[in-house]
């Protein structure tokens, strides 16, 4: 039921009084907070680093601008509506596609254009935004996500959290939604969590409600032969959003496209320690030896060395414990 | 990245703390423990008036030595008034007076009294019997009042007892509502009592509780059963004896405040306990006021009650902060327990619980009401504080009407406090379910009951409100805290599985 202190020490676990002091608080400047917590800044910032997102259609300002829904969105198959400052997937209406003016989501419900000029005039006040702060719409094209990964998922979308610190990928796990995550990628609401090894992208464990887990629960496909394809692009995208929010502890949330590849679909500059729970090891041998890395090394040197040094299996293991003696 | 200068910081805290505080029990004798001591009771009456801008004179009761209870030192604030002690048969009285005085006016009367063991009844000379003339047609109804209560009694203790219980709520019959439209109640007792040929008469006392302020005084019924012995009635309940806790303030018959050239007269009283070694009770008048004496002794009494609270404040952020970072609950609101622990202080805990879970758990369903209104989030919190105060009046208003004067405290609870917290919950259990909400709410009230339990330990009350080097104590071990960077208690659980391969 508990375990003792030397046994989560031992294993380079990190609890929160530490990633709040030692991390958060140490590397990330609160002034650049916004550069996440806005969906939109994100976006735009990420446009101009190079960094892919899900292509932008259209964004409402203003009430006003809520008339003009359906010039906006009109060509579109597929879009989702998000509230830029939203938290947590609330406020995300994914439309699946659209027949003769009926707007179907993935589950098969019907919506007619009033319903979404609702939905987008209560996203505009604030209804899903932190705090109840006045919002922005944001309509995006939908994500065509890779059908090899349809098995593992259930309904809603698998994205894969990477933890970059001071721009190098340290961890990371593939989310997995279920029935009883109401289609979201929360671990906490009951999404499966895949930990994902940082050198080739398999699976390393499974968890559901931080117990070990092997196959998903809904389709029952065993977990164990995931495998991420394009993983090393994903790295070096993921640890480019070091270079553009300037935030040394960074939860970066991607998805991979079927015809885009990997894309950023948002940064959290809070990430949640349940990663550690997926991979079954702690992030702190990790965070150690990167901060011992000199700063100004590249993105692909980032990502070679992460992918050399957080191998799982083989060889590679017995070098990164010279690399961290106490640990 | 030096962390010297923190850890200095927090060495001078406690140092100085530890050293003001040793300073203050060496030189002052202020004891460590409150037990084993004598009780001291700091009680001061406010006159407020205006005067007119005539010549005024102030006439106000002091209480004597008395059962339980013997005064140490009196004090007066009365800039400019002449003032004079006068003692008769009927007790001892201040008399202030002025030639000319206009606008608000106040007078201060302070007096320590320390609590004794003396039990002995004291004597009171006997107040002679009135005669009682009523006009028609209330002369049938006391005679018929008179007639009734004395065929069930049988000596003037039981007759009094019978009679106030026949003006009580439940057995008021239509003569005594009759009496009481024209009599205020003890008065009207009185007359009744004399018109029986039983000697009584109203007196006034002071119902001591720590740290209240702007209380006034409670009326009582005096009876005697012969030259020498007598009784005292609760004329509301008909209860009989003197409470542990009450002061005679006034029992010569005479009016507890007069006042001449002036108008909207009032007097209010504060009072504290302390407790105080008896001989430092008498000592700590030689003590100079230096800077070293920094106490929070040398405020006026009504202030000091106030400060007993704030400097409790500490303990509970302490608690929280304990809870959170060692622990690893999660409450609702940051410091939301505090506040409803400093309201628990006030109700006690068991009416407190039920009344907080009431209020919530109404404000809970209409708040959810409310959500489908969809309101903007100020016009939407607003509406909760409204029918918090709603809930809080109705619950007030029908608990004294079943009798339960517990329910009354509910209105300590701190309303907007409460709003916050319902729209909190209500956010938390459309997004998350209620099983957040549980987690959430009960996680506060965990933590409210423990830095309640805290605050309202009779040692810590007693550390915090004499040795004010205690806070610096408790600032550096909450910078202490804020430093941690271990696990907390909870995540040694949910970390568990991370440990099995």
């Amino acid at each position: 039921m508990w375990a003792r202190p030397s046994q989560l020490f031992r294993r380079g676990i990190i609890g929160m009084n530490r990633r709040n002091i030692r991390y958060i608080g140490r590397y990330n400047s609160r002034r650049l907070y916004p550069l996440v917590d806005d969906k939109l800044k994100t976006k735009l910032l990420a446009e101009k680093f190079g960094i892919t997102t899900p292509a932008l259609i259209a964004t409402v300002t203003t009430q006003f601008g809520v008339k003009q829904i359906q010039e906006m969105i009109a060509g579109h198959e597929g879009f989702v509506i998000k509230p830029a400052k939203g938290s947590g997937g609330k406020g995300i209406l994914v439309i699946e596609h659209v027949e003769n003016g009926v707007f179907i989501k993935p589950s098969g419900m019907r919506l007619e254009l009033k319903d979404l000029q609702r939905h987008v005039s209560n996203i505009l006040s604030g209804l899903y935004s932190l705090g109840g702060t006045p919002d922005v719409a944001m309509f995006e094209t939908l994500i065509n996500f890779d059908e090899k990964l349809s098995e593992y998922t259930y309904e809603g979308v698998p994205d894969i959290r990477v933890i970059i610190f001071k721009g190098y990928p340290v961890m990371a796990m593939m989310r997995l939604s279920t029935a009883a995550s109401d289609g979201k990628a929360n671990l906490h609401q009951g999404a499966v969590g895949v930990g994902l090894d940082i050198a080739t992208g398999t699976a390393v464990r499974g968890v559901q409600f931080d117990r070990p887990r092997q196959d998903h629960p809904d389709t029952g496909h065993e977990l164990a032969s995931l495998l991420i394809p394009d993983w090393r692009n994903l790295l070096v995208l993921a640890a480019g959003c070091y270079e553009m929010t300037g935030l040394g502890y960074l939860g970066t949330d991607m998805v991979l496209d079927r015809n885009r590849g990997p894309m950023l679909l948002e940064l959290n500059a809070r990430p949640g320690l349940a990663i550690q729970m997926a991979n079954g090891e702690g992030l702190r041998p990790r965070l150690d030896l990167i901060e011992q890395q000199p700063d100004g090394v590249g993105v692909e040197a980032r990502v070679a060395f992460a992918q050399h040094h957080f191998a799982r299996r083989g060889e590679l293991r017995a070098a990164l414990a010279e690399h961290v003696p106490s640990a | 990245m030096s962390r010297l200068p923190f850890y200095l910081i927090v060495g001078l805290l406690i140092a100085l703390g530890i050293g003001t505080s040793v300073h203050r029990h060496v030189q002052f004798e202020v004891p460590w423990t409150p037990g084993e001591q004598r009780q001291l009771w700091e009680i001061e009456a406010i006159v407020d008036f205006s005067a007119l801008g005539d010549p005024v004179r102030v006439d106000l009761a002091l209480p004597s030595h008395q059962r339980g209870y013997r005064i140490l030192t009196e004090n007066t604030a009365s800039p400019g008034y002449g003032l004079s002690f006068l003692q008769d048969e009927t007790g001892r009285r201040a008399q202030w007076s002025i030639r000319h005085a206009a606008g608000d006016q106040q007078l201060y009367y302070s007096v320590r009294m320390l609590s004794t063991d003396d039990t002995r009844t004291q004597t009171m000379p006997r107040p002679e019997l009135r005669d009682v003339g009523w006009e028609r047609p209330y002369d049938t109804a006391a005679a018929q009042v008179i007639e009734r209560a004395w065929a069930r009694s049988a000596d003037p203790y039981t007759f009094a007892r019978e009679l106030i219980r026949d003006f009580s709520e439940e057995r008021q019959g239509e003569n005594a509502r009759l009496l009481l439209t024209q009599f205020e109640r003890t008065q009207l007792l009185v007359r009744l009592l004399n018109q029986a040929g039983v000697h009584a008469r109203e007196v006034s006392g002071l119902l001591l509780e720590d740290g209240r302020r702007r209380q006034s005084l409670t009326q009582w019924l005096q009876v005697y059963e012969d030259e020498q012995s007598w009784a005292l009635f609760n004329p509301a309940t008909g209860g009989q004896g003197q409470p542990e806790n009450l002061l005679l303030w006034e029992s010569g018959d005479r009016a507890v405040l007069e006042v001449q050239g002036g108008t909207n007269s009032r007097v209010t009283f504060s009072m504290l306990s302390r407790n105080q070694p008896a001989a430092a009770a008498v000592r700590n008048q030689l003590a100079g006021d230096s800077l070293l004496n920094f106490s929070i002794h040398s405020l006026p009494l009504e202030e000091q009650a106030l400060f007993q609270t704030i400097l409790l404040i500490p303990i509970g952020a302490l608690v929280v902060v304990f809870l959170r970072i060692l622990v690893g609950v999660k409450t609702s609101g940051t410091f939301m327990p505090v506040l409803i622990a400093l309201a628990f202080i006030q109700t006690t805990l068991l009416t407190g619980l039920i009344g907080f879970l009431m209020i919530v758990a109404m404000g809970l369903v209409i708040r959810n009401y409310l959500s489908y209104l969809n309101l903007l989030l100020v016009a939407r919190v607003s509406a909760v504080i409204i029918t918090v105060i709603a809930i809080i009046s109705i619950f007030a208003v029908l608990s004294y009407r079943m009798g339960l004067n517990a329910g009354l405290t509910i209105t300590f609870f701190p309303m907007i406090i409460l709003a916050w917290t319902i729209e909190r919950m209500s956010i938390l259990w459309e997004e998350e379910g209620p099983k957040e909400v549980l987690i959430q709410g009960g996680g506060s009230l965990i933590t409210a009951v423990l830095a309640y339990l805290a605050m309202n330990n009779p040692w810590i009350r007693h550390i915090t409100f004499n040795f004010l080097g205690v806070q610096l104590i408790l600032m550096a071990l909450i910078l202490l805290l804020g430093n941690y960077t271990g696990y907390r208690l909870l995540e040694l659980r949910r970390f568990k599985p991370a440990t099995e391969d």
